[in-house]
């Protein structure tokens, strides 16, 4: 189900003297299983963006479709749009509820009233995906399990909707390494083996460099840049403008370049530049 | 949806009203509330209107935000009003439907107390809309020192109001943010009788009690470590002082008090 976005904008608390132009004519398309990093700085417009996609915010002006779902300013939500976009907020286990994580995991499906036996079978195979142990953990209270198993449990909860594009705001945000990898190893097999479409807001130029296909780069509401990783990315000046940044590897790669060192700064992740720096060293043995 | 909520909501300005110290804008408005219940003529409610009115000009706060602070009442002051009018007994009968009377007295009284209601509460809430709510809190703080002689913990009360006001838009916030959450799950808020509505906001609910909690826990520890300890010899950055507005604030209200308990009791 590819994406349209049409001259979508969005004013926050319209004639008021709060009021904040939060989306500016912002169209963009979006192909069926891309993997699209979304970046910004802090205000930039990207959650504000991330919310109409699944209809929780309804555009000023401008249209959004996705699939057949035509969403404008008047147009009434349906569910199954919901259903069909998995929206994963910032901290997202803060809206853990039910006494086990089991139950949990089932609001979304029985909100969809299904019959209790397809309710299990989402709630296994959602905590699977995300790789908790459904026997061990089913039963336990969402308040007495660790922080980065809580945040799994919330993503499971939004992956038993079955959606078929899933979008997660800063899911890593406050987890420690280990965390961190292993819910991004998860994202990105979603993507692979399931083919999912999947939108990634991050603050990490290392993830998005290492994961996604596409990147969208949002400053003050409008879409500064979009391209691939390597296009935006060489946009340095550019980015450094809107307060962003490009991967640590790539800095490094730089300034070696600066330095005199014969290597490419178009390299975005470390195994790329492990196997650069390699060749040049054993090139210059040869030598 | 959240938005719409006016409670204690402040409309930043640079008017005279606003500029008001803190401690003379209650204290006057406590007088209006008060003398508001004196007034038994038409012509002073014309005069408390006229005060209304020119305090609202000269906040320069749209119409609309006064008006929307009546909304919510509109069902009470209807209400209020259609009583007052076949409920008050009275000789003039204007005329009768069924086994209900309509004098004018009746009407009189009906017209007093939809008035009063409206203007009470434009009155009020134009305190809150011309005040920060930080500023509120330091006037009634200054207001209630001199009961720290019957040990009235003034300083802990205006600091518990201060706390309160500053998370109301944090809480909010807060509660939109689970919402959409919940609504992302499929989650339905708007729809069903009032047993299943009630029912949908435990989704809402459990997680806002527990945010709530972990945000007070935080602010205790915040406030500890930093060394609070109440109101013991603390001095402020900002003290308030009356300047001459204040005072021809006060000289006006004065001469409408004066003016009305002339109106409705000697005259």
């Amino acid at each position: 189900m590819p994406i349209i976005v049409e001259h979508l904008t969005h004013v926050y608390m319209p004639g008021s003297p709060f009021e904040s132009l939060a989306l500016d004519d912002v169209s963009f398309e979006i192909k069926d299983g891309e993997f699209i990093g979304l970046i910004g700085h802090t205000g930039s417009g990207k959650s504000t963006l991330v919310q109409h996609l699944n209809g929780l915010l309804k555009p000023t002006s401008g249209r959004i479709v996705v699939d057949d779902i035509e969403i404008t300013s008047t147009s009434k939500v349906p569910k199954r749009l919901r259903q069909h976009v998995g929206l994963v907020f910032q901290y997202p286990e803060h809206q853990l509820f039910e006494e086990t994580v089991y139950q949990d995991i089932a609001f979304g499906p029985r909100n969809l009233n299904l019959p209790e036996g397809e309710v299990e079978r989402r709630v296994r195979e959602a905590m699977a995906l995300v790789g908790l142990d459904f026997e061990a953990i089913k039963d336990r209270s969402p308040f007495e399990i660790s922080g980065g198993q809580r945040r799994r449990v919330a993503i499971a909860g939004v992956l038993a909707m079955e959606p078929s594009i899933l979008i997660l705001d800063e899911p890593t945000a406050g987890l420690d390494p280990k965390g961190r990898d292993e819910i991004l190893s998860q994202i990105k097999n979603l993507h692979e083996q399931r083919g999912m479409t999947i939108i990634l807001v991050s603050h990490s130029m290392e993830d998005i460099a290492r994961l996604v296909d596409r990147i969208i780069v949002m400053n003050r509401g409008k879409i500064a840049l979009v391209g691939k990783p390597e296009e935006v990315f060489s946009c340095v000046e550019e980015l450094h403008a809107m307060g962003l940044g490009i991967p640590q590897i790539t800095q490094v790669m730089r300034g070696l370049k600066a330095r005199g060192m014969d290597v490419p700064d178009n390299i975005y992740t470390v195994d790329q530049a492990v196997k650069v720096i390699l060749e040049r060293i054993r090139g210059k043995k040869n030598a | 949806m959240l938005k719409d909520i006016t409670i204690g909501q402040f409309f930043p300005g640079e008017s005279v009203i606003h500029k008001l110290d803190p401690r003379v804008k209650i204290v006057l408005t406590f007088a209006f509330i008060v003398i508001i219940f004196f007034v038994k003529t038409y012509v002073g409610y014309g005069l408390i209107f006229a005060y209304i009115a020119l305090a609202v000009r000269l906040s320069k706060v749209p119409m609309r935000y006064i008006v929307r602070g009546l909304k919510p009442l509109l069902f009470i002051i209807v209400l209020t009003f259609f009583i007052n009018v076949f409920f008050t007994p009275g000789n003039k009968v204007l005329f009768r439907v069924w086994a209900f009377k309509f004098t004018q007295e009746g009407l009189n009284q009906g017209i007093f107390m939809t008035l009063r209601l409206a203007l009470l509460v434009v009155g009020t809430s134009l305190l809150t809309l011309t005040t920060s709510p930080i500023s509120l809190t330091d006037g009634i703080e200054r207001l209630l020192q001199p009961l720290r002689v019957i040990k009235f913990p003034a300083h802990e009360l205006a600091m518990m109001m201060t706390i309160a006001l500053r998370f109301i838009p944090t809480l909010l916030e807060e509660t939109d943010k689970i919402m959409k959450a919940q609504m992302a799950r499929g989650a339905d808020f708007e729809s069903g009788n009032l047993f299943q509505r009630a029912k949908a906001l435990v989704p809402l609910l459990v997680p806002l009690f527990i945010s709530a909690f972990r945000r007070a826990d935080e602010l205790a520890m915040a406030m500890e470590s930093r060394c609070y300890r109440g109101g013991q010899n603390r001095t402020r950055m900002k003290i308030l002082k009356a300047t001459k507005r204040d005072y021809v604030a006060v000289a006006v209200t004065v001469l409408l008090i004066a003016a009305i308990l002339l109106d409705s009791y000697v005259l």
